[in-house]
């Protein structure tokens, strides 16, 4: 990661970089007894990140499974640098150990019984002792871990633990990356930090990483390329900015889980502000509803579809000024319900709203059903999706 | 008259031989059992069951049958050795190894199981070969399942009676185990004798299930590191 000892002389680098391509095409039925899941898919990855985004069941950790090896599709072809994994055509099918395809699990799968310098080590045994030794400590010297060499798994944190896994993939050097949700359960700053150390590693070691993810932060804070995957197919490509916020397909956009969403129409697009403004139809109301939303590619007068997530509403009991937020919508509180920790609003603004508050704004605003209020809607809270 | 020494050094003898030839013999079976994939593997599962339900005697029965002069077994074995297998101590240990291997295999079977399938995953992936995935990651974290099983078949071997007196019969230094000799004790009334003997025996298994229950207490976690 930040060591030069175990970077490769830049030229061999650049060459294996040429013919690095990951090149996936297979499918993979499953029979279940109430609905059978097919996963079928066809994408190439080049050297760096690949995001695989999607809710959890989409495939997602099947696919890596059958990049690993692990699972056997039933037809298709998988190649990493023209060096063929699988191919249901001729009846090949490289076993695990022989493709050279890291893979960190979502539990990391770090071996209990062996200290964290012998996990590391593990996958170097055909090589010669010395040699083993001075890759381990290089690794563990780049992934930072250099200190917890003679720990048990067990004794070590979760970051040190998603590192030591990454470690013990990296140190074998692998001709893809497979990551599975690697960074899941940790706090944003040691997640940038690992991710950084990744980026670093990955410029010198040029190979595919596909990267599996549900968290749209980690899409933006990662992408080079995402693949939306839903219920077994990719349903959208692109940078994370075309992907996420170009009108999405609605499963996309679904899986994002939005409480309101509100058929628009375009009225007129500003992209010297990056913005446009939507109308919403209302029903028995005196005129619709003017959302300004994100610019995406859409005419004006084409219909899209608005979502906006209940927890991303403010309320506001009086008019409130100096604000960013470009959408501040005069309503009235219809009903309140409390859902264990937070308080559930339906406000009427024209159409129905439903916004997510704390007990304690609910309490210290005095809301009540009658209340007069304002919505307050920032611009990028919009979210537009095709129809 | 005492405990009769020459019987209990054979039946020691016995019991180590048979758990360490189990310990060797039931490691690919119950890897087999825990691993593949065929659709009749239950019905290796009941065979290796068999001697759970099966009366010592029938399977002592079949065993004698086997090692005997008229069977293609019997007749290999005495034209290698001269002389057959039945009531010899070879013998002896091919009847107690067959009636103790659900003893040991099914403590394996189950161990090897319960290891994280990632972790074999891991192994893999790492570049590993099925040999080696075996030797590094599976049977270490199945620690307390092979102790289990050698200790039960240890156990099982030093208390058999059944399977004894049908292939072995009972000769003195030979064939005799402490089973046996608390048998013809008792025949004799010589009930003092036979109870230090009974008592030795029961004393021996207790330790050996002390052994098997406290160390699967202590059992290591079998699954990934948090």
């Amino acid at each position: 990661m930040n060591d030069a000892r175990i970077a490769e002389p830049a030229a061999a680098a650049e060459a294996k970089a040429r013919d690095a391509l990951l090149e996936v095409r297979f499918n993979k039925r499953f029979p279940a007894q109430r609905q059978e899941f097919l996963l079928e898919v066809e994408f190439t990855a080049a050297p760096g990140f690949t995001i695989l985004f999607g809710p959890s069941g989409a495939g997602k950790t099947t696919l890596l499974d059958c990049v690993a090896g692990l699972v056997m599709p039933d037809a298709g072809r998988i190649s990493i640098g023209g060096r063929v994994l699988f191919d249901g055509g001729r009846g090949t099918n490289l076993p695990v150990a022989k493709r050279h395809a890291g893979y960190v699990f979502q539990s990391l799968a770090l071996f209990p019984h062996l200290t964290v310098e012998e996990n590391v080590q593990y996958g170097l045994a055909h090589l010669p002792q010395a040699q083993r030794r001075e890759r381990t400590s290089a690794i563990l010297r780049a992934c930072r871990i250099s200190h917890l060499a003679l720990r048990n798994p067990r004794e070590i944190s979760g970051g040190e633990s998603q590192r030591a896994a990454l470690a013990r993939t990296l140190v074998t050097d692998p001709a893809v990356l497979l990551l599975d949700e690697p960074l899941g359960a940790l706090d944003a700053a040691t997640k940038a930090k690992i991710i950084d150390d990744l980026r670093e590693w990955n410029r010198t070691h040029r190979i595919p990483i596909l990267y599996v993810t549900h968290s749209r932060e980690e899409v933006f804070a990662l992408g080079e390329r995402v693949l939306v995957i839903d219920e077994g197919r990719i349903v959208a490509q692109g940078t994370p900015h075309e992907v996420m916020t170009a009108p999405l397909q609605e499963t996309v956009a679904q899986l994002v889980g939005f409480e309101n969403v509100f058929d628009a129409t375009v009225e007129a697009v500003h992209p010297e502000r990056g913005t446009m403004t939507c109308a919403l139809p209302t029903e028995g109301h005196a005129g619709p509803v003017h959302l300004e939303t994100p610019l995406v590619r859409a005419g004006v007068g084409s219909s899209l579809r608005v979502g906006i997530r209940a927890g991303d509403i403010l309320l506001a009991t009086s008019l409130p000024q100096g604000l960013s937020a470009r959408n501040v919508i005069p309503g009235r509180v219809l009903s309140l319900q409390q859902r264990d920790v937070i308080v559930s609003a339906r406000v009427y603004c024209g159409l129905e709203m439903e916004v997510h508050l704390t007990l304690v704004a609910r309490d210290s605003l005095l809301l009540a059903p009658g209340r007069e209020v304002w919505l307050v809607i920032k611009t990028h809270s919009c979210h537009l999706m095709q129809t | 008259m005492g405990i009769d020494c020459q019987a209990f050094w054979l039946t020691l003898q016995l019991a180590v031989v048979v758990s360490a030839a189990l310990l060797v013999l039931g490691l690919p079976v119950a890897y087999w059992i825990a691993f593949s994939k065929r659709r009749w593997k239950f019905l290796v599962e009941a065979v290796v069951a068999l001697p759970i339900v099966l009366p010592p005697t029938v399977l002592g029965f079949y065993v004698l049958v086997a090692l005997g002069p008229r069977s293609p077994v019997g007749r290999w074995w005495i034209t290698l050795t001269g002389h057959t297998l039945a009531f010899t101590f070879s013998g002896l240990v091919i009847g107690s190894i067959l009636y103790s291997l659900p003893f040991a295999v099914q403590p394996f079977a189950a161990s090897f199981a319960g290891v994280d399938r990632r972790l074999i995953a891991a192994s893999a992936t790492l570049g590993a070969s099925p040999l080696r995935t075996f030797f590094r990651v599976i049977a270490p974290l199945s620690l307390p399942g092979l102790i289990t099983g050698v200790a039960l078949s240890f156990a099982h071997t030093m208390g058999e009676f059944g399977v004894v007196l049908m292939v072995g019969g009972n000769i003195p230094g030979v064939t005799r185990t402490v089973s046996i000799d608390i048998f013809d004790r008792v025949q004799a009334s010589d009930y003092s004798g036979a109870n230090q003997t009974a008592l030795l025996l029961l004393v021996l298994c207790f330790l050996m299930l002390a052994v098997v229950y406290g160390v699967n207490r202590k059992a290591w976690m079998v699954g990934p590191a948090k």
